[in-house]
């Protein structure tokens, strides 16, 4: 078991043809993710390396390949737009590689999302998720993981890749890893992941990687403390920050609504 | 993207926000000029000359000054003011050159109000926040007296919602000043909430927002920052980027494609995204605390930067005069390993290296990688894990050689 994707898991792709896209697509092929799908407006009828099925629409990639998983390169223009094709085509999980959407557009991305519970969306801005051994759906250089029961979860690209790397270093493999992205407004929160790691048999402990700036860590934080069966182990970056730096007046209002770094750290510590 | 007062000014004009009558000037002539006309228009001898920096704070560093005596005590002001190092609380010791004024009418104020507008990363919705301590530095205001200030949160199908302006107007005592006072407030919100989501706009603040003695409400100030991801839909952003205010480093890192960002201490490091960047911050300063070492700066080449973009990378770092020792945090996923020593040592071999190097480099093609570095004769002093390469860092700072 794990969490989200597995052997099973049908992944479509969205910008297949794109540079970032077919890249990644063959990446996740070599891997052996089932890439059962590719979506193109304009390119449906081709095939993606002479074998997968390229779509006008999402809809009509899902209708036809059964796909329930969508990964999207497209770049940020047409980002939020393909998010919520793929939501209308009712897939069950849509994870976003594309870095640089503007904020607006992923406020109603998150207003439809409310609206439509069965569908989950990872990033964006983030290098995906993976399932050692059996689906990696991303970015993340598949090498470096391994097969085990430390689920991982972090807002960072490389600094997942970090902890990836040492816990294979030290022959700890995982369930599964989520690069839930660093934009302000996007889809599943610490919460939502480690919910997921909570209720799985096969994850055993947790690796949660944090950054400065927004809530989601504290209220990671508040769940770990009152529901969490399993070890967890936090790391927050830029906890030595100079303070002020790229905050503009507003921002720092809310953030001062909420608790300031030192408790966030005191609450973290209370867990160890 | 940060904007001058008076370009925020002609787009709150653009959207319906009621301003007072404005006009930029580059030159004290100009200053002169633009009072001259005010006087005339307004039939009023109080102009206001307003430092044009992107820094908070202009009034109380000295950078807006009334007028009384219309133009010729605007032009002299403008004298004392343009050129002038404006010190604020946002700037730095250093202060900013003013190289832009705004000569504005002066208005019969009655009271100064705060309204800005901001993305909530914890609610996904942009807020509003008002409070009746306007001009007042704001986040003491929260910190100190929370219930000063009210917010509301906007459904982005929906929109802003009149009752949401009204709840805000009566909190903020507006029908004090006659119930069309709350109708204009409500109006110019409609069209602060417009401008907000079609400029994308990441926070907006008016500050004062002020109340006439006529009751009219009227944006004082205005600070408009934009979203930099939604660059791509508008074109005429280019137009009011004023490239004297940004951080000459960082901008030209930007034009590079990559991310700088400049801090107060002295190892110069080229990381590979922002959270091993910031992750690399923590324990150089962790290690380096008790020796006075931390990071002089950041250069972040992403995830997917060219052989090019690492060599001139490197070489920023490798020229910045604060920098002491240098170190390459890389785990390299999509970013290969061979790719950054490549970048790295056609650097150094350029410039020559000067000061003390430690290469850290994990992840993709990293065999390759450090076959690079080992074969380039340079002096690199190889870590095998972060924890090792702060340790060797601090070492090569106190030290001092190689």
């Amino acid at each position: 078991m794990s969490i989200l994707v597995g052997k099973n898991t049908k992944v479509l792709v969205q910008g297949i043809t794109g540079g970032a896209g077919s890249f990644h697509a063959k990446q996740m092929m070599e891997y052996g993710t089932q890439v059962v799908a590719g979506v193109t407006p304009t390119r449906g009828g081709e095939k993606f390396e002479g074998k997968v099925p390229v779509f006008d629409t999402v809809e009509q990639a899902v209708k036809n390949t059964g796909a329930d998983t969508s990964v999207i390169f497209v770049p940020p223009p047409g980002a939020a737009d393909a998010i919520l094709e793929a939501i209308d085509a009712g897939v069950a999980l849509v994870v976003c590689i594309t870095e640089g959407i503007p904020v607006m557009d992923m406020i109603k991305v998150r207003r439809v999302l409310e609206t439509t519970p069965t569908v989950r969306l990872i990033g964006p801005n983030c290098p995906g998720i993976i399932t050692p051994g059996a689906c990696k759906i991303g970015i993340m250089p598949g090498h470096i993981h391994k097969v085990g029961n430390i689920g991982v979860v972090s807002r960072s690209g490389t600094l997942t890749y970090e902890a990836v790397g040492q816990l294979t270093a030290l022959g700890i493999g995982q369930s599964t890893c989520v690069g839930i992205g660093g934009d302000p407004v996007a889809g599943l929160d610490f919460v939502d992941v480690l919910t997921l790691f909570n209720n799985d048999p096969d994850t055993h402990g947790v690796i949660m990687i944090g950054e400065i700036g927004g809530g989601a860590e504290e209220r990671g934080a508040d769940y770990i403390k009152a529901n969490m069966k399993k070890p967890v182990a936090a790391f927050i970056a830029g906890a030595t920050a100079p303070p002020g730096k790229r905050m503009g007046h507003a921002g720092a209002i809310i953030a001062a609504a909420r608790a300031p770094r030192p408790r966030r750290s005191r609450r973290w510590r209370q867990q160890a | 993207m940060k904007i001058h007062e008076y370009q925020a000014k002609v787009i709150f004009a653009k959207y319906g926000v009621p301003i007072p009558k404005g006009y930029p000037a580059f030159t004290v002539e100009e200053a002169e000029a633009a009072a001259t006309k005010l006087v005339a228009e307004t039939k009023s001898p109080v102009v206001v000359v307003k430092a044009q920096i992107h820094a908070g704070g202009r009034g109380k560093g000295g950078g807006v000054k009334v007028a009384k005596g219309g133009a010729a005590e605007a032009k002299e002001l403008a004298s004392k003011i343009l050129g002038m190092q404006l010190v604020t609380h946002q700037t730095g010791p250093e202060g900013q050159k003013v190289r832009r004024l705004y000569i504005e009418q002066g208005l019969a104020m009655e009271r100064e109000l705060y309204l800005g507008a901001v993305v909530d990363r914890d609610r996904r919705r942009i807020a509003f926040m008002v409070s009746p301590e306007g001009g007042m530095d704001i986040e003491e205001v929260a910190a100190n007296r929370p219930e000063k200030i009210m917010t509301v949160h906007v459904d982005p199908t929906v929109g802003l919602s009149p009752y949401q302006s009204r709840k805000l107007a009566f909190f903020l005592g507006l029908e004090k000043h006659g119930k069309e006072t709350v109708a204009k407030f409500t109006k110019l919100m409609a069209a602060f909430y417009e401008l907000i989501v079609k400029e994308d706009c990441s926070l907006c603040e008016i500050n004062p927002l002020v109340v006439l003695k006529d009751g009219d409400v009227v944006a004082l100030d205005g600070k408009v920052n934009t979203d930099d991801n939604a660059e791509f839909r508008h074109k005429e952003w280019d137009t009011l980027r004023d490239t004297d205010e940004e951080d000459p480093v960082e901008l030209e890192a930007k034009q590079t494609g990559l991310n700088y960002v400049s801090l107060d201490g002295n190892v110069g490091c080229l990381v590979n995204g922002a959270g091993l960047a910031m992750a690399t911050m923590d324990i150089i300063k962790h290690a380096g605390e008790k020796h006075g070492v931390a990071p002089a700066n950041f250069l972040d080449v992403g995830g997917g930067a060219t052989q090019e973009q690492v060599t001139k990378a490197f070489k920023m770092i490798l020229s910045s005069p604060k920098v002491k020792a240098i170190f390459v945090n890389i785990f390299g996923g999509i970013m290969k390993c061979d790719v950054i020593a490549n970048g790295v040592v056609a650097a150094a071999k350029e410039l020559g290296l000067t000061v003390p190097l430690v290469v850290r480099l994990e992840g993709t093609n990293v065999e390759l990688g450090r076959k690079i570095l080992n074969e380039s004769g340079l002096a690199i002093q190889a870590a095998t894990t972060m924890v090792d390469g702060a340790d060797k860092i601090v070492k090569a700072v106190v030290g001092g050689a190689k």
